[in-house]
């Protein structure tokens, strides 16, 4: 109980918003639109629960609105090819696994600060794909969409697929190894060293992680639309990086949960579909999430202040 | 002066005093509170007790800032500049007003810079960027700053660690000019024949009590030295039961240029703890992070077991039998935020956990088997490393390198900062151990500790091992070999 509290209290605040929500906009949970609301966000919790592992170790990574972009385009143009969805899907994490593995050997095998890599990598690939694209949408083939099912089946799979994911990755982080070096890492690393632990591998491994999750999740969202915009994930980061701060993971490397990160993607993506129901100009959405964000900053280091006096 | 930490008493009524135009040498062990004494005098340290009176005026409530303002300077081992700014900018920094607004005069600050530079003879440009000086053209520009802010009392530690010969005879020329000029210089050395050559009064510290002032003329090396240990082991260490067995490590002239440790030659049998004497900077922990891999021998050879082994890693030197209980446990030692047993399960993970998934079942009877073992007091092992006194904090560091099952076990400080109990709890813990046939490799400051602790002691000085001694040996010829005198 103790040791989740930081976690309840998100999930606390999700159930108040979602019953303050049932009494006064009961039109919220209408079937069709939530299940579109949650098909929207299951990409993004899969790059949200690699970006959860990249800030446990104590690393930051800004590039992955730019990668999703990148994966998208190119997993499109496959598919486009006539390539089959499963070999689409493959490809596409390899393109992931290879950026975050320039990123990872960038930060672990330089040792350069992750802000400024993947600061430099995230404009890289951004503007690589508009010079190489010019901006240009790409036409998918029929059948894609939707992994080939009919629109709700393919909602479903991908929600839960995602939710699989989520519960798989979960369970690793606490009960494999490499999970528990994940976290000895970030909390410090010359200690995890001195343990025998290989802290600058493991941190290029998460990044590698990160990459090939963002692969994924590029294709989890190609196939909800019949094109590829090659804009798209741009502000990916900041949703991630909030989604996974609100949940619970401390910026200062070393702890947080993924199921944390879950609840707390939740309280923020069912923010802009509240405001419509509540009929508040949709403008109101980022400083709410901002505000948001804010309260679990301040919490965490008020909590911090007070277990070190 | 009294200053407690914690359970510790580092002062325990310390008088001092500094006349003006006087070097006054402080000489103590490690540990024998001159570092505290000398925070105390800077302001950077709250007394618990006592008082300080400058030029007959009492001063209560002494901060970094104050202490300035009365004259009073500290020039520490490593100077404590700006190294991005030039000299005669990290002179005005310290000099200056510090409002916020104000024009800043380039020529009179660098005119400044330049006097002070030459009144003590540094041959050092203004205009030179810090980084690119040397250690001990630092030094000066610290002491160059002490002068300019009109320094009355003048606090030196170890300024000649670092320095060559012809660089510490400037040094000397310096002090010995200011002392002409009216300043009071506490002069901080374990080099003996420094203090023979520049100090009037030699103030010995043991155990955070003043055992001494005396005029320097009036002692000799002997008679110093015997004050700073001068005291007798007490019979509380486990008696040795131990024999000797095979060689476990053995160094043959091992150096690494980048740890500063050079022609080490030492065997280690099993069943056998050969404890390692030394003054801070000798080298000790260095030659540990060398055997452990850290920073990795460059020449010379490891034998462990006869067997001769290169070692690049901790990894590598974990997969040998090598364990290595570093020196600073809240740090390196213990990872406060994690529960014990995962602490204690961190170097060993594929040896517990051959399979795909974590047995926490398994991980749960390790720590409890621990605890138990070494006495462990926590409410279970899910207590974070972060909830235990220092002591137990140690055992749980003690507990992750035993489940490694070493044969080689390398104790640095093992009982730094630790209460008396604890501590002859891990004193019976490291005779056991020994007893069992491990062969142990003990680092420690704590003199007493290392006489009753150790079959052999092998002392270093300066980066290398500088004498072997037996166990029947006296404090008196550890520190004399520690200080670099044969008698």
């Amino acid at each position: 109980m103790k040791r989740h509290f930081r976690e309840l209290s998100v999930a606390a605040a999700l159930l108040v918003v979602l019953l303050g929500l049932a009494i006064v906009a009961p039109a919220f949970f209408q079937p069709q639109p939530l299940l579109s609301l949650l098909t929207r966000e299951a990409p993004t919790l899969v790059v949200a629960c690699g970006m959860a592992l990249v800030i446990i170790s104590r690393q930051i990574d800004i590039s992955v609105g730019s990668q999703f972009a990148v994966c998208s385009v190119c997993g499109g143009l496959l598919a486009a090819k006539g390539w089959p969805l499963p070999l689409v899907f493959l490809s596409s994490v390899l393109f992931g696994a290879i950026m975050g593995a320039v990123n990872g050997w960038l930060v672990a095998g330089l040792r350069l600060p992750s802000i400024v890599v993947t600061l430099a990598t995230m404009v890289t690939w951004r503007e690589a794909l508009r010079w190489q694209r010019q901006g240009e949408f790409v036409n998918l083939p029929d059948g894609l969409q939707w992994v080939g099912l009919s629109q709700i089946a393919g909602q479903w799979t991908l929600i839960l697929a995602a939710l699989a994911l989520l519960v798989l990755l979960a369970l690793a982080t606490k009960h494999l190894s490499a999970g528990r070096f994940v976290y000895a890492v970030g909390t410090d690393a010359e200690a995890a060293r001195l343990a025998g632990i290989r802290p600058q591998l493991t941190i290029f491994f998460v990044f590698v992680f990160m990459g090939a999750l963002v692969g994924l999740a590029a294709m989890m969202n190609v196939v909800q639309s019949p094109q590829v915009d090659p804009k798209s994930g741009s502000g990916l980061e900041l949703k991630v990086i909030a989604a996974a701060v609100v949940g619970g993971v401390a910026v200062s490397g070393g702890r947080g949960k993924l199921w944390g990160v879950f609840v707390g993607l939740l309280l923020l993506a069912c923010i802009s579909p509240a405001l419509t129901h509540l009929h508040i100009e949709a403008y109101w959405e980022k400083a709410i999430q901002g505000a948001i964000i804010l309260l679990a900053v301040v919490a965490d280091g008020l909590r911090t202040r007070k277990q070190r006096n | 002066m009294t200053k407690s930490f914690g359970a510790v008493r580092a002062l325990k009524g310390v008088s001092f005093d500094l006349h003006a135009g006087e070097v006054h040498a402080l000489l103590g062990e490690n540990g024998a509170g001159k570092s505290t004494l000398i925070k105390v005098i800077t302001g950077a340290h709250q007394p618990d007790g006592g008082s300080i009176k400058i030029n007959g005026e009492s001063v209560s409530q002494l901060t970094p800032a104050s202490a300035h303002k009365l004259g009073i300077a500290c020039i520490y081992q490593q100077p404590a500049l700006f190294p991005d700014l030039t000299v005669a900018e990290n002179i005005g920094l310290r000099l200056e007003s510090a409002s916020v607004f104000r024009k800043v005069n380039w020529a009179i600050r660098q005119q400044r810079a330049a006097e002070l530079l030459k009144r003590i003879g540094a041959e050092i440009s203004p205009d030179a960027e810090v980084r690119s000086l040397s250690m001990p053209e630092q030094q000066l520009v610290e002491i160059a700053c002490a002068l300019g802010a009109g320094a009355r009392i003048v606090i030196m530690d170890e300024p000649t660690a670092s320095l060559t010969q012809k660089e510490q005879h400037l040094l000397f020329a310096v002090v010995k000019d200011l002392r002409a000029s009216g300043v009071g210089v506490i002069y901080i050395s374990h080099r003996l024949e420094e203090i023979f050559a520049l100090a009037d009064r030699v103030t010995v510290l043991r155990d955070g009590e003043s055992v001494g002032t005396n005029k320097v003329g009036e002692m000799n090396e002997s008679s110093l030295i015997k004050l700073m240990v001068g005291r007798e082991v007490s019979a509380i260490y486990p008696p040795s039961e131990s024999a000797a067995g095979n060689v476990v490590l053995s160094l043959k002239n091992l150096g690494c240029a980048a740890g500063g440790v050079e022609n080490i030659s030492l065997d280690v049998r099993a069943g056998e703890i050969v404890g390692m004497a030394g003054l801070v900077g000798a080298g000790r922990t260095e030659l540990a992070r060398v055997i452990f891999g850290i920073t990795p021998a460059d020449s010379g050879e490891i034998l462990l077991n006869g067997q001769r082994i290169t070692i690049s890693t901790p990894k590598e030197a974990v997969a040998h039998g090598i364990a290595y209980v570093p020196e600073d446990r809240r740090r390196h030692g213990v990872i406060l935020e994690m529960p014990i047993a995962h602490n204690m399960t961190m170097a060993i993970h594929d040896r517990v956990f051959p399979g795909t998934w974590l047995r926490f079942g398994a991980e749960r009877q390790l720590a409890l088997d621990f605890t138990h073992d070494l006495g462990v007091k926590a409410y279970g092992p899910d207590a974070p490393g972060g909830s235990l006194s220092g002591g137990n904090q140690q055992k749980v560091s003690l507990a992750r390198w035993l489940a490694t099952k070493p044969k080689l076990l390398i104790l640095d400080e093992p009982t730094q900062g630790v209460d008396v109990g604890a501590k002859s709890e891990i004193h019976k813990i490291i005779r056991r151990l020994a007893k069992e046939g491990l062969a142990v490799l003990m680092i420690s400051s704590d003199l007493p500790e290392v006489l009753g602790m150790s079959d052999r002691i092998a002392v270093m000085r300066g980066g290398t091992i500088t004498a072997m001694l037996l166990a029947k040996t006296d404090a008196h010829e550890v520190m004399a070999a520690a200080l670099g005198k044969q008698n």
